[in-house]
């Protein structure tokens, strides 16, 4: 059961295959003897998910169907879930019990879903590798030596182990995306403002966007299909009217025209990599697609301003964590300062505190010009260079990552090397538009991505342009060892 | 040496809407502690605002009173400091691009001179929560239901040079955000707050000296006072050789002194940006053309019209059109007994003095518009005296009823029957024989204090009913027979 | 543009974070590397490039002037460090 893909559990459920209740068994007992290994839940809600599954087994048996009526899934921890812990992976809000649930949750509960739980990230959404995480970095199931890729670590980790068939996750520079190519997962980063971020605590605000990490692009379309919409609780939520993403799966490739981005195949690339997106440029002609080389010449800036812009938004978003209301307070506060003081140093990890910093920094007198507002003028570039783009092409595709997933605690020491293995998903992010990560190949028993990034709002030809490609290959159904 | 003053004023108005300007808790004063903050007002994970429309609209028709520059766009910005009244560890608030932008107001000087003052520009913000410092086991305790009330903080320029001016000018903006009905002005309950920014320079020097701030004074009064102060503190420190310190300072009423605060002033770095969780607001054109439409007539025009076509002065029309109601009050008086002067001495007269012993404002007076119009009436067609009036009024007061009624009942009807008060003087005069004598025998220029005492005789015999003017002519024929 | 240890305390201050002495050092050279990295952007042409707030460029949408919340302060007091007669408790104050 834990193998199949989120729309054969649905078609499974319909023919009643199996109940939810069993399902959800079955899953809960693998998370319990598999995720040691892995790491990749923080909560693990048993009885919910049970009462859930039950809910969801009745509500089939009286006649109701629908896509997701019974479907597991777990959840990056920072979306707020009422009455379970909402961590973010951090020790300031170890104690935190969500008192409402996120848009994206409630519109997931009300499809019918099983929530089997909460899963582990990097702290606040900092990192892209799962390390920065209060609980322990999560283990990449192709290799447990290795990362999983982050922020959403636990949710790539959690979904390539089998242990849930698919999981939300968010992305801001690439959080989706990175870890679904780290772990063979198919990730998609909707544009910004597609899903609502209302109940989706915030790291970077204008570049935080939900997600999916599933095993196929038909299973993202899905979950999109049912959290994509406008949301009058997120005044940056899009009032765009949401396509049909299942059924522009099957449209053929025919005379779509993909544009390769000369800076995304430069020396900072792994040429095996390169072997491997070069390898599906080919399938994806035979396919129909046609290829053009098309150039985003302000990429080499996107990582120093995304986090110049990113880390901004992080200071001063996090300013709320002042152990006054709900979250961490440090032991006897003598006064005000002392509360705010060590509350804070004590209860945000290392990662955190640099990038509060670095926001704190950016933001000040005398400086807020020379970084926060250039940052932003060349943030126009990058969407410029976007936007110039897709006047020649209807999509862009290159690598997901510049590298393998890498060891654990290879880059603790260096955060400029982790920051700057995200080169080729923060444009995306930078720009608002959408983008995919899917699986095309194994390095040395590690898995591999392409990216595919669209003008906004067409997510339906990511997810068909993938779907069509993994109609004609494999790579989205290899499962790591032992899992 | 002439030292020359220089104030600006920053008022923060709280808009009357239902709602927070990013939440949809409610805004009512004097709730249980921390039951009108929700998620969003607790700064809760995952929390996002949305712009309240109301506020908006108050805004712009603020900006529309005072001719000021609506821009097409404002934007709001975070202002970053950590303070446990401020959930969210920064205030939502407007830096940039505000959405008022330069306007002016004008104000009537106690002189009857009109002063042009500047506003340089207005924005919107959310209010902080309150700490209350009762001790709490020696802690304090944190309100929110306050925090994200709708501000409107109101930007003078330093402009004002007088504690005096000052208070023309913040009551003048009271006066119109109340016309406006945008806020309620409440200042006991912190609705209407004002912090005084104050300097001194040598007079006919051109630049600024350094300024101090007053934080959050809360009446009229104490910011006469508190100014006041503050002007002679910094003239005393400077004549002593000192230097004026650019701080923020709390006036205390009960010392009458301001006191420097204690907070960090040199580590403050606000690092204003604009807030990614809202997007800019635009103002359509047709939005304002609309509202200018429905602009009530505001205090300056009401003025203008009440100098015009009531022919006041410009101080007594300034009063007159302090508030809504009391020019309402006003015009209704005047519309009935049709006399513009009479209305003005009675309403800026017997009716204030009688509100301000009470401590009652014009919505609550006794005597009704009505009532007072009805009485005047009874004044100009002779049926009462100015003088019996007064009684009258103070048994409308009292609730008797109306003026007809009283007089009807009392029997204070003016006695005009020529015979009758003739008769009445006669028994004054026979009655005082020899002050008849002595008037008629002194000179012309000593008559007339003699002359006052009849009158004042004939009055009380009357029982003050007699007409004055009759009583006047008929004694003089009388005496100078 | 480089960070002295004095600048990292002044950001650690503003931030609020507590940092000891060993912290201060190690955030200092930390930060150092990051505006390295960063500090390349500082070659970018921008002249008359207007800066990108939001990706999207929509403007704000309105809400209705309506009260949509109710009294929930029990729930959302369960959650605090310190409360006592409904007020959120923090170290004392002082202005």
């Amino acid at each position: 059961m834990h193998q199949l893909t989120l729309a054969n559990i649905s078609k499974a459920l319909a023919a009643k295959q199996f109940s939810a209740h069993e399902l959800t068994t079955h899953l809960l007992a693998r998370i319990k003897q598999l995720d040691p290994q892995v790491n990749s839940f923080i909560t693990v809600t048993e009885d919910a998910a049970l009462q859930q599954a039950q809910a969801a087994d009745q509500l089939r048996s009286e006649g109701q169907s629908s896509a997701l009526l019974g479907v597991p899934l777990a959840h990056k921890d920072l979306f707020c879930t009422q009455g379970v812990r909402t961590s973010c992976a951090s020790k300031m809000l170890d104690n935190f019990i969500a008192p409402y649930n996120a848009t994206v949750i409630e519109k997931l509960n009300q499809a019918g879903c099983v929530s089997l739980g909460k899963l582990n990230m990097d702290e606040f959404a900092m990192g892209s590798s799962g390390e920065t995480s209060f609980y322990g970095a999560s283990k990449n199931p192709w290799d447990l030596e290795r990362v999983p890729g982050g922020s959403s670590s636990g949710s790539a980790a959690a979904v390539a182990a089998r242990l849930v068939p698919a999981a939300t996750g968010s992305d801001s520079g690439g959080s989706i995306r990175q870890p679904a190519a780290f772990t063979g997962l198919t990730g998609i980063k909707p544009t910004y403002g597609r899903i609502s971020r209302w109940g989706m605590t915030a790291y970077a605000s204008s570049f935080d966007q939900a997600g999916f990490l599933a095993h196929n692009a038909e299973d993202c379309a899905l979950l999109l299909q049912a959290t994509a919409g406008f949301d009058e609780r997120d005044s940056t939520s899009a009032q765009q009217p949401v396509d049909d993403y299942p059924a522009a799966l099957t449209q053929p490739l025919q005379g779509i025209r993909i544009g390769l981005p000369k800076e995304y195949f430069d020396d900072r690339l792994d040429a095996r990599i390169g072997d491997a997106v070069h390898t599906a440029i080919e399938q994806l002609k035979q396919l129909g697609a046609t290829f053009v080389e098309v150039s985003l010449p302000s990429l080499p800036h996107a990582v120093a301003t995304y986090y110049v812009i990113a880390s901004a938004e992080a200071s001063t978003n996090l300013a709320r964590f002042d152990g006054v209301r709900f979250g961490y307070r440090c032991e006897a506060p003598k006064d005000l300062e002392d509360l705010y003081l060590r509350s804070r140093n004590e209860a945000f990890g290392e990662e955190v505190k640099r990038r509060i910093m670095m926001g704190t920094y950016a933001l000040s007198t005398g400086y807020y010009d020379a970084y926060y507002l250039k940052a932003q003028k060349i943030r126009r570039l990058i969407k410029n260079d976007f936007t110039n783009a897709f006047e020649q092409v209807d999509l862009i595709l290159g690598p997901t990552t510049p590298n393998l997933p890498w060891q654990l605690g290879a880059k603790a020491n260096d955060p400029v090397a982790a920051y700057l293995e995200d080169i080729y998903t923060v444009p995306a992010n930078l720009a608002g538009i959408p983008g995919l990560s899917m699986p095309a190949g194994v390095i040395d028993g590690l898995p591999v991505g392409v990216q595919l990034q669209a003008p906004y709002f067409q997510e339906a030809r990511l997810l068909q342009v993938a779907h069509q490609f993994q109609q004609h290959t494999d790579w989205h159904t290899r499962t790591p060892a032992g899992f | 040496m002439q030292w020359e003053t220089v104030i600006g004023l920053e008022i923060h108005a709280q808009l009357a809407t239902d709602t927070k300007i990013f939440s949809g808790s409610a805004t009512e004063f004097g709730a249980e502690p921390n039951t009108q903050a929700s998620l969003i007002d607790l700064a809760m994970p995952g929390t996002l605002p949305v712009l309240n429309e109301e506020a908006v609209r108050m805004a712009c028709m603020f900006g529309l009173a005072i001719n000021a520059e609506i821009g097409e766009y404002n934007i709001f910005a975070r202002k970053n400091y950590f303070y446990p009244d401020l959930p969210k560890g920064y205030q939502t608030s407007q830096m940039d691009d505000p959405i008022v932008g330069l306007g002016h107001l004008d104000i009537a000087l106690e002189d009857g001179s009109i002063k042009r003052v500047g506003i340089t520009r207005a924005h919107l913000e959310e209010d902080a929560g309150k700490s209350l410092h009762e001790d709490f086991s020696g802690m304090t305790g944190i309100d929110l239901n306050r925090a994200g009330t709708p501000l409107l903080e109101i930007v003078s320029e330093p402009e004002l040079n007088s504690a005096k001016e000052a208070v023309a000018y913040a009551r003048a903006i009271h006066t119109l955000v109340r016309y406006l009905n945008i806020c309620d002005g409440n200042m006991a309950e912190g609705s209407f707050r004002c912090d005084c920014n104050v300097s001194v320079r040598p007079k006919g020097q051109t630049e600024l000296g350094t300024r101090t701030e007053i934080k959050n004074v809360n009446s009229f009064r104490f910011i006469e006072r508190a100014i006041n102060h503050e002007i002679q503190r910094q003239i005393d420190l400077i004549e002593d050789g000192g230097k004026v310190i650019q701080e923020t300072r709390l006036y205390d009423p009960n010392k009458d002194e301001t006191r420097s605060m204690r907070t960090k002033e040199e580590a403050n770095d606000y690092r204003y940006f604009p807030c990614p969780d809202l997007l800019p607001v635009h103002i359509p054109r047709e939005m304002l053309d609309s509202l200018r439409k429905d602009l009530p007539e505001l205090p300056t025009q009401k003025r203008e019209r009440f100098e015009q076509d009531f022919g006041l002065s410009t101080y007594d029309a300034s009063v007159l059109s302090a508030s809504r109601e009391l020019a309402d009050y006003f015009e209704a008086v005047e519309k009935i007994c049709q006399d513009a002067k009479l209305a003005t001495n009675w309403v800026m007269g017997e009716l204030s003095s009688l509100l301000n012993k009470e401590n009652l404002d014009i919505a609550q007076s006794p005597v009704s518009a009505e009532q007072l119009g009805g009485m005047l009436l009874r004044i100009k067609d002779n049926t009462i005296s100015g003088k019996i009036a007064k009684m009258v009024f103070e048994a409308m007061a009292e609730g008797e009823g109306d003026a007809d009624s009283i007089i009807e009942k009392r029997g204070l009807k003016q006695v005009t029957d020529s015979g009758a008060i003739e008769a009445l003087l006669d028994d004054v005069l026979a009655a005082n024989a020899e002050q008849v004598e002595q008037y008629r025998a002194s000179d012309e220029n000593k008559r007339g204090k003699m002359f006052g005492f009849f009158v004042g005789q004939a009055m009380r015999a009357s029982k003050g009913k007699a007409n004055p003017q009759q009583v006047n002519e008929l004694l003089k024929k009388k005496l100078d027979q | 543009m480089a960070l002295e240890r004095c600048d990292v305390e002044k950001l650690a201050y503003l931030a609020r974070l507590g940092l000891d002495d060993a912290q201060l050092d190690s955030s200092t050279a930390s930060l150092n590397t990051v505006l390295d990295m960063i500090n390349a952007m500082q070659a970018v042409n921008t002249d008359n490039v207007t800066p990108l707030a939001n990706p999207l460029e929509a403007t704000q949408r309105l809400r209705t002037d309506t009260v949509t919340e109710s009294n929930q302060r029990d729930d959302y007091q369960a959650l605090a460090p310190a409360v006592e007669n409904g007020l959120y408790l923090v170290p004392k104050v002082i202005d």
